[in-house]
């Protein structure tokens, strides 16, 4: 609470719906990566607006996710710049590995995959999101490095 | 080697800390700018030329001339870190290795705009650097180049980073600031413009990452030392990011005097086309501004060397030039197809509209699905007209420049390479095997490279 009160204290007085976003990315980090509808409605509650306020902001934005995912969200990049280095192999290649399609989770839980637009990592590409970190220069064999660290650290 | 006003200290072991920033010169544009009239700063960065590096290249002291000054209204300064155009990511290298240069261009920037506190609005993707620059914001604060009465002259200043969530849109300053107050990023209707009604309808200027940095050389130099760094109307130094078929993407700070050629195929930028394969085409200035194939791309339709600024890229109009934009330099080799290319851009703008205007919200999954068609060998003949007169539909029909930067792809790579959207019509079952490569599109340099 101390860090939602923080978030709070940048805006003046009055304007504390400018912390949606940020109350959302705390709450989707917090709640297993996905935003319910309950914890939508908490984050309304605290910043004494409207539920629906807060759902239409966090249906517009591509970052939140409004259905359960895996434990690590694989967020490969399709755009130009990364399709000229190779990302659609990437992407053919983690759905076989995984067994899943895009926007599906693996049965174990762990990854989900996702197919995203321009994440600002063309130079460094093919490439994907992971959490809070981008993973660059993709090959097949640092997708597999990838995935095993995940299984090991778990 | 050219000369560096804003990476020169990139690579100083230990930049990002505050001490090692210092010691390098760092936050003497604070110390000078502090002790000047907020006018007069305004008035040395018209002088100095600068133009918005964000990808419209409007002129900065002019855009922060027009900043309303009522009375008893706070001002705002806000820092547009949304970069979201494809193949552009030179304002996260600024960010991610040199914090302290823009948090330096703020404080400065901050002051000549009268803005108390000031927002430094980020992609949510670069998650990683909200904690670099909080840390080099939390720095400066202890050193007594942040909070209250900054070096004793009674101006307060609070800078606060705030992530975004994932929206392209929020690029365009009036749907960043309806994201910045919690709202979907959805563009406003201008005029009111943001200097006159912005963030929680005050006054308001927004710039970009490399704009605002660019400050604190032109305030270290002085505006006429500045403006003799390149040529024309394209003064100072700019950042590239060169991306694609190249030996070495990354981000290269040019003097915008020198040749495209030398850019692509000098080591000490691009270092020519990667796997020994030719040059076919390249967009200069990010995914939204026009691909010229290369013979247009070395030299204007008039015959003459094309230059890395922004008159000169955008010699011939559109017609036979393109644009500076946001330095998002996307190079594609003779095995690239132009069709699935343009696919994978029109996708990125489908996917991206805010869905507030018609032409844009349906035009853009049209063209999708018509690029789609031809991609993949079932397209006919009319679809390449059909595609042309749905873009033209897009462009200036649309609130926020996205309709235009969405139309502007697709346009482009008919007017150019309309032999290989007909290819594909024509040979429906070889394009999904088989490129169209090169035919005349190649010039003469790479044809010998």
């Amino acid at each position: 609470m101390k860090e939602v009160e923080a978030i709070i204290a940048r805006y003046p007085q009055g304007k504390q719906k400018s912390a949606l976003i940020p109350l959302l990315h705390l709450a989707q980090e917090e709640f297993g990566g996905w935003l319910s509808a309950e914890a939508m409605d908490h984050v309304a509650s605290i910043l004494s607006i409207e539920s629906i306020e807060v759902y239409e902001v966090a249906t517009f934005y591509s970052m939140f996710n409004l259905q359960p995912v895996g434990k690590h969200v694989l967020e490969v990049c399709q755009t130009g710049p990364c399709m000229l280095r190779g990302s659609d192999d990437i992407i053919a290649y983690i759905k076989s590995k995984l067994g899943i399609g895009v926007g599906e989770t693996t049965a174990d839980g762990m990854f989900t995959l996702k197919t995203v637009e321009c994440l600002g990592a063309c130079g460094y590409a093919p490439m994907m999101q992971m959490g809070m970190h981008y993973k660059e220069h993709l090959t097949p064999e640092r997708v597999d490095q990838i995935i095993a660290d995940c299984y090991n650290h778990k | 080697m050219a000369r560096k006003l804003l990476l020169e200290k990139a690579h100083v072991e230990g930049i990002r800390q505050f001490d090692v920033y210092r010691r390098e010169g760092g936050y003497a544009a604070v110390e000078k700018a502090l002790k000047m009239e907020p006018v007069a700063i305004v008035e040395e960065v018209k002088k100095s030329g600068l133009r918005g590096r964000g990808g419209a290249g409007f002129a900065t002291g002019l855009k922060w001339s027009f900043l309303a000054k009522p009375e008893g209204v706070p001002r705002y300064l806000v820092c547009n870190a949304d970069e979201s155009e494809p193949g552009t990511f030179k304002d996260r290298y600024l960010m991610e290795f040199i914090p302290h240069l823009l948090i330096e261009g703020l404080i400065v920037s901050s002051f000549a705009l009268g803005s108390n506190r000031t927002y430094i609005y980020i992609r949510g993707e670069y998650a990683w650097i909200v904690g670099i620059l909080e840390q080099a914001i939390a720095e400066a604060k202890q050193n007594g180049f942040l909070g209250k009465n900054i070096l004793g002259t009674e101006f307060d200043l609070e800078i606060y980073v705030q992530r975004g969530a994932g929206a392209y849109i929020c690029g365009e300053e009036t749907a960043l600031i309806e994201s910045l107050e919690g709202k979907r990023g959805n563009p406003r209707i201008k005029p009111p413009f943001p200097a006159i009604k912005g963030l929680w309808d005050c006054p308001t200027v927004v710039n970009n990452v490399e704009t605002l940095a660019a400050v604190v050389p032109i305030m270290n130099l002085g505006a006429e030392e500045y403006a003799k760094i390149g040529v024309g109307r394209s003064t100072g130094t700019k950042l590239i990011s060169a991306c694609g078929n190249i030996n070495k993407p990354g981000v290269y700070e040019i003097d915008m005097t020198i040749s495209v050629e030398e850019f692509i195929y000098s080591d000490e930028y691009c270092g020519g086309i990667a796997n020994g394969k030719r040059l076919k085409a390249c967009i200069p200035g990010g995914s939204s501004v026009p691909i010229l194939p290369a013979n247009l791309l070395l030299k204007t339709a008039k015959g003459e060397t094309r230059y890395m600024n922004y008159e000169s890229l955008s010699e011939g109009g559109f017609a036979s030039g393109s644009m500076m934009g946001s330095g998002g330099f996307i190079v594609l080799d003779e095995d690239q197809c132009i069709v699935r290319h343009t696919l994978t851009l029109a996708r990125f703008y489908r996917h991206e509209s805010c869905g507030q205007c018609s032409p844009c919200r349906e035009g853009t999954g049209w063209m999708e699905k018509i690029l789609h068609k031809i991609e993949s060998g079932k397209g006919v003949s009319s679809d390449i007209d059909l595609l042309w007169d749905i873009q033209s539909k897009i462009e200036g029909n649309t609130i926020c420049p996205l309709g235009d930067a969405a139309a502007w792809p697709v346009a482009a790579a008919i007017r150019h390479f309309r032999d290989e959207f007909e290819w594909h019509v024509n040979h429906p079952s070889l394009c999904l095997t088989q490129n169209y490569g090169l035919a005349h599109y190649a010039d003469e340099l790479s044809v010998v490279a």
